[in-house]
């Protein structure tokens, strides 16, 4: 039987790893993919607790539903800034971009 | 343990190995397929969990829609490291060939084996519950535009103004 504790464990790993990614990687396209990672995490809870919450509802699912639409824009954004980025600056190594660094 | 624990176990470690394959791996394109595999893991847990209309929106939207976005500015923008290997793998191996080939075939079989199926909905048991109930689908469109309808309309303005930026963004010289 899967219960809410499983999917509370794979969310908070995938959740984890998301975080290692953006900390750890300089490549802005890889950075995006983790941010993705943790969106996941946060749909997976979302599910996890519509279905195993104390009253069963589907207001879960309609929340993720609206992650997921965010998460497309967002997607659409980002990557419109990583292509003008890489037009002006020729990279996207997000330790090359030191403008703004004092 | 019983059926569904094995098959949650399976992608949840799908899941998880992905995901980390996702951030350690060096070649992005690799990193973008790793993500795939974990999004249609997600997606097969959603199913287990009766959210059938959510694991059908995750792989329309991320597998079909976010990840070929991924992969088109991949290939545009990561030029310096594709060009060490350029060249190489222009050949196509006997063994992709074949592999090519053997899939042509399945996907033909399955393709042709549609025909000898009787047609949709004339006699499965599970169909008939599922129209009767209106299933995940209906639940859910019930829920989102009886108490969610502003949160939907204002997502499809988001949605029109990211369009718009992204358009602004990729287009003019900034």
């Amino acid at each position: 039987m899967i219960t809410a504790d499983h999917l509370l464990l794979l969310s908070i790993v995938l959740f984890s790893i998301g975080v290692l990614g953006v900390l750890t990687r300089r490549n802005a396209i890889i950075i995006f993919m983790s941010i993705e990672l943790m969106l996941n995490a946060a749909n997976l809870n979302f599910v996890a607790f519509s279905r195993f919450g104390k009253v069963p509802e589907l207001t879960g699912q309609t929340f993720a539903t609206f992650i997921i639409c965010v998460a497309a824009g967002e997607v659409a954004i980002g990557l419109a800034i990583i292509i003008a980025l890489f037009r002006n600056k020729e990279t996207v190594q997000v330790d090359e971009l030191n403008l703004l660094r004092w | 343990m019983n059926g569904s624990e094995a098959i949650f176990g399976l992608l949840a470690a799908v899941t998880v190995l992905g995901a980390i394959g996702v951030i350690t791996r060096k070649n992005p394109v690799h990193s973008a397929l790793l993500l795939i595999a974990t999004l249609m893991s997600v997606a097969g847990i959603y199913v287990l969990l009766e959210a059938e209309f959510l694991a059908a929106v995750q792989v329309l939207v991320y597998a079909g829609g976010v990840m070929v976005l991924f992969l088109f500015v991949i290939m545009l923008v990561d030029l310096e490291q594709r060009g060490k290997s350029a060249g190489a793998g222009r050949k196509l191996s006997k063994g992709t060939v074949a592999l090519g080939a053997v899939l042509t075939v399945v996907f033909l079989c399955v393709l042709l084996s549609t025909f000898a199926m009787e047609p949709l909905g004339a006699s499965h048991a599970g169909s008939e519950a599922l129209r009767a109930g209106g299933g995940n689908l209906g639940s859910v469109a019930l829920v989102m535009f009886r108490y969610y309808l502003l949160p939907f309309e204002l997502a499809s303005v988001l949605l029109l103004v990211a369009m718009v930026g992204a358009i602004v963004l990729g287009r003019f010289k900034l």
